[in-house]
């Protein structure tokens, strides 16, 4: 009975510490029902080509309220966790917007303060977002903001991911066929006795194999998204509180 | 063989057993102290590095601000003498055990910071300031600047506490005062220090 109750409460206890730092699905995130679904499809299109072409990710996110967090304190986390960017060139940008509390900031990841110091950042808050926030423009405001973003960050890196994130490739799947005969053929050999060695062994390469793939960015799984959503998944970039608040 | 020999000879080998296992699991354990230390000073000299990076802001601040008719004097002038105390006081990675020296460090950059967070409320007084764009920007350096410190400590307090409990906990606590690894300091959080001054357009 108590195993039930447990059971019950689980799903609850995940989901409230979801709340305090969301987990990011997509590239475009938009917790307030202010952008339309074919809005929000165009920015997670063009940032999902963005990052596959430059390797640069750049994540945008609105929620209604920042629920008292401070806006530095809110970003750098959600920034952190969701691990934007790629563990390499820590080449993560977060623009977050807090609707209601009218707030904004761009956090930038280590590898692209070069490309987008605070100054320019805030120069995008306060020059190409505030005037379309201002009129209530949110659509225009954030587009116009990311753009910006993508211009600045342009030519900084370039993909090392396509060659790399094929998964089950060619390559694999030869592997994989070899380790099969040759283990079959020590089987054979040994003519039926104390033959589990080798019959472990490319289960065991295998699972190494996998948990290489798993380990890797993994942002390749575009399986798992539906209709035209490319969906997100952080490659480990860390950030340092670069970038720039703003407010409208 | 006596059996006498034999007992000697038993023991030996499980003595030689003992040492060896006492002596790899030490050597493990120093192994990881070593880069726990090597975390620390990582860190640290991030932490460096953007304190660095807001006193070279200094200079280019005050120039700005100067030029501002009638700007008031002893807010600058101000500045620039807590941007000199920090200027003075270095503190190596070495040196984070001794926690007077922390304390000198972070004495001397907590007074930057305020007569900085003063310079700011000073400059909403000055409309001029706030349209010039050349301003504007530094300010926005700034505060990032500042955010960046922030971010920074807490990485840095992270991994000195690591740091601090991996050398004291028994008996890992042994190897650690063998081979000489002290406990290090950190940034006592003041009232208000976490918080970045706000600076509202």
């Amino acid at each position: 009975m108590k195993k039930i109750i447990i059971l019950f409460l689980l799903p609850v206890i995940i989901t409230n510490a979801q709340i305090e730092f969301p987990i990011l699905k997509y590239y475009a995130n938009d917790f307030t029902n202010t952008l339309s679904n074919s809005e929000l499809s165009t920015l997670n299109n063009s940032l999902k080509i963005f990052d596959d072409s430059t390797s640069n990710q750049i994540v945008f996110l609105m929620t209604s309220s920042l629920n008292g967090y401070s806006l530095e304190a809110f970003t750098y986390q959600t920034a952190t966790r969701n691990k934007i960017g790629s563990k390499k060139n820590n080449n993560g940008v977060l623009f977050y917007v807090a609707k209601d509390d009218r707030k904004m900031r761009i956090e930038v990841g280590y590898g692209l303060e070069g490309a987008l110091p605070d100054a320019l950042a805030s120069s995008i808050l306060r020059n190409e977002v505030r005037p379309y926030f201002k009129q209530g423009d949110y659509y225009l405001g954030i587009s116009d903001g990311l753009n910006a973003i993508i211009a600045a960050t342009k030519g900084e890196y370039k993909t090392e991911k396509s060659k790399k994130e094929k998964g089950f490739g060619f390559p694999s799947i030869f592997f994989i066929i070899l380790i099969l005969i040759i283990s079959s053929i020590f089987r054979k050999g040994r003519g039926g006795k104390g033959g589990g060695g080798a019959g472990i062994l490319p289960w065991i390469i295998l699972s190494s194999m996998g948990s290489n793939r798993g380990s890797s960015y993994g942002s390749g799984s575009s399986w798992g998204g539906s209709g035209g959503f490319g969906g997100f998944s952080g490659g480990g970039g860390s950030f340092g509180g670069g970038g720039s608040s703003g407010s409208w | 063989m006596s059996k006498g020999l034999k007992i000697g000879l038993g023991i030996l080998a499980v003595v030689v057993i003992i040492v060896f296992l006492v002596i790899s699991w030490a050597t493990s354990k120093y192994n990881n102290f070593v880069g726990l230390n090597e975390g620390v000073n990582q860190a640290w000299s991030q932490v460096e590095n953007v304190y660095q990076r807001r006193a070279d802001l200094v200079p280019n601040l005050v120039a700005t601000v100067k030029g501002v008719a009638n700007f008031e004097k002893e807010t600058y002038t101000a500045v620039t003498e807590a941007r000199a105390k920090v200027g003075q006081i270095k503190l190596s990675a070495d040196q984070l055990s001794d926690p007077q020296a922390i304390q000198q460090f972070q004495q001397a950059q907590d007074g930057l910071s305020s007569a900085l967070s003063r310079l700011l409320v000073v400059s909403e007084n000055y409309p001029q300031l706030k349209a010039n764009e050349n301003f504007v920007q530094l300010q926005a350096q700034l505060e990032g600047t500042e955010n960046r410190i922030t971010v920074e400590r807490q990485k840095f307090t992270q991994v000195v506490q690591e740091y601090n409990t991996a050398i004291k906990r028994f008996p890992g606590a042994i190897v650690a005062n063998f081979s000489g690894f002290k406990e290090k300091q950190y940034f006592k959080a003041q009232a208000g220090s976490e918080v970045a001054p706000k600076v509202q357009f």
